[in-house]
């Protein structure tokens, strides 16, 4: 199916099923343990040895000895690999950094080393403790962002961006501001770490059993890491327990699985230990943005400049911070630059919602700087500046309704009512804030496949390698499914995950939705045309299909009639056509936040929050609303406490586990409100909806910031928003 | 983890007796603190002797009218128990900001005191720490550290990681003593501010505990009243250590006392410092803070923590 036009009125229109909080067809697997998570594959392979990793204790150099006698004499050790025992293997892909296994350098600490198979778990975590290692450690690397950026900032780049003359427009604006903001690294935090369970049969194949958001992407990567042919790989992911971008790439259990496996010739399953998920994996970079500011005497920009510097491994891409700076407001002049500092900490690569997460925790800061400079409120500072177009590419957004989130939340919110004297409202120990920021995000979509077959007893099994990342996809394809085919959705099946079934979108970038859903609609439409010809029909322009049953005329055939010997399968994908690329197809949202910060200690809570959201039809209010929900603690994390403590030294990330990695807890979640508009976008795609899952976190953690800054009067510039910030600031005791 | 051995006792004197007959024994009590740190080989027993079971889980009054608490006595029970909440509610409230209910509900109060710090470096073996491995350095006070959450008081050049314990902090403010059984039978008392010792040049010997040696109660004296606070400042609302904390006990008179959490590599607290109390919270914390050796990044706890007493003393006069 192409999709090259707009989409007209169509049968999600009238929806029967699309559009319902269906429950997630999930959630009683999960939360009764019935969903097997990649460790606990017992069952897909026979005479699975354990597998346990070892990590660089340095951060950049080489390794020049490793001694693994004691190791393989160790209780039920059954093979040892090291990465002194091969050449680097390929870096598995382009959208990867640093290599995964092999040779004896070292890109940064923790880096995967050797791989120790045992019969048990103990026994090959305590013969991994065995292995000795003597490295030759670069003296003198730098891991700090701060110190390098100090070193770079006044070295002019090449804008990516330069629309008229900024440093005119600004020297000449009426009002401007020139803030620097700084964002720490984070990290994912996914419950489930990455694990793989690997497999090779006598002729080569290997299958992974694993956890990951991209099985196409998994099984080229491994492929190319192993020189092997695509074909002899296949990769198996039903349930992912958490993902953000961490779960996008293979990373090394994949690799040392599959080695380990291969070493011991027999399966083995693997699983990363936390502080190893933190140093081995990836990370969001930390970034350093500078913005400037300038506006007329009535508040409209004339003038935007954006400057974002992250951390990155060479060769890698680090965090734009500066995308939606270019598209979000109106701005006469632009000016969009990055840098990149290049260092040997782990690899920074996407975490939800990739760029826009850390660059509107600048911008909607700047925003409310500038709102106040102005002496304007700054809902109305950013109605002012809201656009139909953007002023980097001049493309027209395919629907924008920002100006409704903005309006609609202030209303529901009760923002007029807010202080608007920073640092003078105080309830008892509690100094009260408002803060409110807006959210930008492209909602792009990419090819995507499926395959429904018929059964002889009208039910449908769906097929497609897409992945439920705990966003709800097996629900939503169901959803789409039994509203395309007429039927219940207790009669539609889903598997997911699996690279021999079509290839789909996969889930990230919140592209998956939106393409994985019009993937299956287009297989339904292939076997809508099927199920017509088995009735004498050429095509099924004019047939119903509804309660289980297809229409032509007067004549109504029950599905169970249509393949009563076997099944009938239709496969086809979606293509998005060049003219979705005309528009921008991006979501919107307003944040309101209202926090508490406690006037003795500088703690702050949150107290209250609010999104209202724009992005397009709501597939299912259940599964959108947890993937905003979610994206609103993340934002709370990203404001308050999350922060990946780099030794600038060393080159570690010292805080790497959960007790210490500080994401929000229960208690710091306050009541949540979010509000979907009404919206359709039919540029985006057949069903005319967009993505929320990266929407929900943009923006949230300014809003928190504001508030802070509403409620205390003190501007913290430097994220997570920790009380040590703020002390100075408070009030005398 | 390395392979250890196990073995349960019959009575405290025979666990003891034991743990100084077989070499690189350890006690082990709820294990939530043990046996994190044997899966990294932080610690690393070859044999472990549970003491669950031997009677130490009691919580009685002693004659001169205060409480014997069992060295088994859970978190969650010493918690809720009526006579701690009535009379020792400093103890209660530091109780219950600690750790998680599931954590509560297996650890012990001997297990808690002899809980080992939060630092972030003594937590990852490869990197150098003068309490993990005796004279390999201090990587907290190497330069690009991160201290942010260490030690600002009674630290020294070869440690600054702090006590985590929020009981012992009460405890200390109550002027608990710390009851153990010898290996050769002798018991003793040893009062909870000479039981945790200050790093100096040993940070690896953080008791007065002699090898072998069982505790098998912690006794608080009879109930001194007043207003009682335990307040607990962190990043997150709940599961976290605290950056700084104050168990506070005053009375109507103004006098009391007052020990710290999060500052120090024991519950902070001195008598001429307790003695400024009705002077407030400056007074009080130039005294508890005087030879205080902060890095960059943690000075802010000397501003906190006199923040945080002052807020509990506002509290306390209502
Ligand atoms: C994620 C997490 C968060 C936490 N948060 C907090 C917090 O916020 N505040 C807080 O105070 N604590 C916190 N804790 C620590 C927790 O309180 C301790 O782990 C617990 O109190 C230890 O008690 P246990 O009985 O499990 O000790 P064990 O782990 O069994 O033993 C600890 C040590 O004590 C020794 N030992 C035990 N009993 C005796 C005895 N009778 N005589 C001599 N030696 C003995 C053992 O040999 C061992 O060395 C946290 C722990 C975790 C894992
Ligand atoms: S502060 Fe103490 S525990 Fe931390 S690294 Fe230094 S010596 Fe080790």
């Amino acid at each position: 199916m192409d999709f090259n036009t707009a989409a007209e009125t169509n049968i999600f229109d009238r929806p029967k099923i699309l559009g319902k909080a269906v429950p997630r067809r999930d959630g009683p697997l999960k939360t009764t343990g019935r969903a097997p998570y990649a460790y606990e594959r017992h069952d897909v392979a026979e005479g699975q040895l354990v597998g346990y990793p070892l990590g660089s204790a340095i951060a950049k150099g080489r390794i020049l000895s490793m001694d693994t006698e004691a190791a393989r004499a160790a209780p039920g050790v059954r093979a040892i690999v090291t990465t002194l025992d091969m050449e680097a293997m390929p870096v598995p892909s382009e959208m990867h950094t640093a290599h995964l296994f092999g040779g004896d350098k070292v890109e940064h600490y923790h880096q995967a080393i050797a791989v120790v198979v045992a019969e048990t778990f103990e026994q090959a975590r305590a013969a991994t403790a065995l292995i000795k290692v003597e490295y030759d450690a670069d003296e003198g690397a730098e891991f700090d962002l701060l110190a390098a950026y100090e070193k770079m900032k006044d070295t002019p780049v090449d804008p990516e961006v330069s629309k008229g003359d900024f440093e005119t427009a600004f020297a000449n604006a009426a009002h401007r501001i020139d803030r620097t903001y700084v964002t720490t690294p984070q990290n994912h935090a996914q419950m489930e770490p990455q694990a793989t369970v690997a497999a090779w049969d006598e002729n080569g194949n290997v299958t992974l059993w694993t956890s990951n958001q991209m099985i196409q992407w998994a099984k080229k990567a491994v492929a190319k890491t192993f020189e092997m042919d695509v074909e002899k790989v296949r990769v198996d992911s039903p349930y992912v327990g958490g993902g953000f971008g961490n779960k996008l790439f293979i990373r090394s259990d994949v690799v040392l699985a599959a080695l380990g496996a291969k070493a011991a010739g027999q399966p083995v399953k693997l699983a990363m230990p936390r502080p190893f998920v933190m140093n081995n994996t990836t990370h969001r970079a930390g970034t350093v943005q500078r913005i400037r500011i300038g506006t007329d005497a009535q508040g409209k920009i004339v003038a935007l400049a954006h400057e974002g510097t992250s951390n990155t491994l060479p060769g890698g891409s680090g965090e734009d911070a500066t995308n939606q700076s270019q598209h979000f407001y109106a701005a006469d002049t632009l000016l969009i630059a990055t840098r990149l500092a290049e260092m040997h900490l782990p690899e920074a690569n996407a975490m939800r919602a990739p760029g826009e997460a850390s660059g509107l925790m600048g911008l909607e800061m700047a925003m409310d700087e500038m709102a106040e400079e102005l002496g304007m409120d700054p809902v109305q500072f950013r109605l002012v500046n809201d656009t139909d177009t953007s002023p980097a590419t001049g493309k027209k957004f395919s629907d924008r309704n920002f100006a409704r989130c903005l309006t609609e939340g202030a209303e529901r919110f009760g923002w007029e009512n807010r202080n608007t004297t920073p640092g003078s409202r105080r309830e008892g120990d509690w100094l009260i804030g408002h803060g409110v920021a807006g959210a930008f995000r492209p909602s792009p979509a990419t090819t995507s496949g499926a395959r429904v077959r018929l059964q002889a007893d009208g039910r449908i099994i769906v097929e497609t390698d897409m992945t439920d990342i705990g966003t709800g996809s097996y629900t939503i394809i169901a959803q789409t499914v039994a509203e395309a085919m007429g039927m219940d959705i207790e009669d539609v099946e889903v598997r997911l995950g699996d690279s021999a079934f079509p290839v789909s979108s996969g889930s990230g970038g919140q592209f998956g939705a939106v393409s994985s859903t019009a993937g299956a609609y287009a297989a339904c439409t292939a076997l809508r045309r099927e199920v017509a010809r088995r009735i004498g029909h050429n095509d099924a322009d004019g047939l119903s299909f509804a309660r289980g049953n297809v229409t032509a005329g007067a004549k109504e055939t029950p599905l169970v009639d249509i393949a009563p010997e076997g099944e009938i399968v239709a496969e086809d994908k979606v293509k998005f056509g060049s003219f979705r690329k005309d528009r921008m197809v991006a979501t919107f949202a307003a944040h309101f936040v209202e926090v508490g910060v406690n006037a003795w200690t500088g703690e702050v809570r949150v107290r209250r929050m609010l999104g209202v959201c724009d992005a397009g039809r709501i597939m299912n209010p259940t599964t959108a609303l947890s993937q905003v929900i979610g994206g609103m603690v993340m934002g709370v994390g990203a404001a308050l406490s999350e922060e990946i403590a780099v030794d600038t030294a060393k080159g570690v990330f010292i805080n790497h586990d959960l007790a210490n990695y500080e994401v929000p807890v229960h208690a710091d979640i306050p009541e949540q409100e979010v509000v979907f508009l009404d919206t359709l976008d039919p540029v985006s795609g057949p069903l005319k909806s967009k993505g929320v899952g990266e929407l929900g976190l943009c923006g949230v953690a300014g809003a928190v910031a504001n508030a802070v800054y509403n409620a205390t009067g003190v501007r913290a510039r430097e994220y997570p928003i920790t009380l040590d910030k703020l002390l100075d600031g408070l009030p005398e005791v | 983890m390395r392979a250890f051995s196990y073995e349960k006792v019959k009575n405290p004197a025979g666990a003891a007796a034991r743990a100084a007959e077989v070499a690189n024994a350890k006690f082990v009590a709820g294990g939530t603190n043990l046996l994190d740190l044997m899966k990294l080989e932080i610690e690393t027993p070859l044999h472990l002797i549970d003491v669950n079971g031997l009677g130490l889980d009691r919580i009685e009054g002693t004659d001169d009218g205060g409480l014997r608490i069992g060295t088994l006595v859970r978190n969650t029970a010493l918690a809720a128990d009526e006579r701690v909440k009535r009379d020792y509610p400093v103890l209660t409230r530091a109780l219950m900001a600690g750790a998680s209910g599931q954590l509560r509900n297996k650890a012990t109060t001997g297990g808690n005191l002899l809980q080992r710090t939060r630092c972030p470096y003594f937590y990852d073996t490869a990197m150098a720490c003068n309490k993990r491995k005796p004279g390999s350095g201090c990587a907290a006070q190497a330069p690009g550290a991160f201290s942010r959450q260490l030690g600002v008081v009674g630290v020294s050049e070869a440690c600054i990681a702090t006590h985590p314990s929020d009981m012992a902090v009460a405890m200390r403010a109550l002027d608990a003593v710390v009851e153990t059984v010898m290996p050769e039978g002798e018991t003793r008392a040893i009062p909870l501010a000479d039981f945790h010792l200050l790093p100096g040049h040993t940070p690896e010997v953080e008791t007065a505990l002699k090898p072998g040696e069982l505790i098998t109660a912690v006794t608080l004296p009879a109930p001194v009243g007043g207003h009682q606070s335990y307040t607990k400042v962190r990043d997150r609302s709940s599961y976290a250590f605290a950056l700084v904390s104050v168990a506070l006990i005053r009375q109507p008179d103004g006098s009391g006392a007052v020990a710290l959490g999060g500052v120090a590599p024991k519950p902070w607290r001195n008598a001429a410092a307790d003695k400024l109390l009705p002077e407030g919270a400056k007074a009080v914390m130039a005294e508890l803070m005087k030879d205080a050796r902060p890095t960059e990044q943690n000075r802010y706890k000397i501003k906190l923590a006199e923040r945080t007493l002052a807020s509990a003393l506002n509290e306390a006069k209502g």
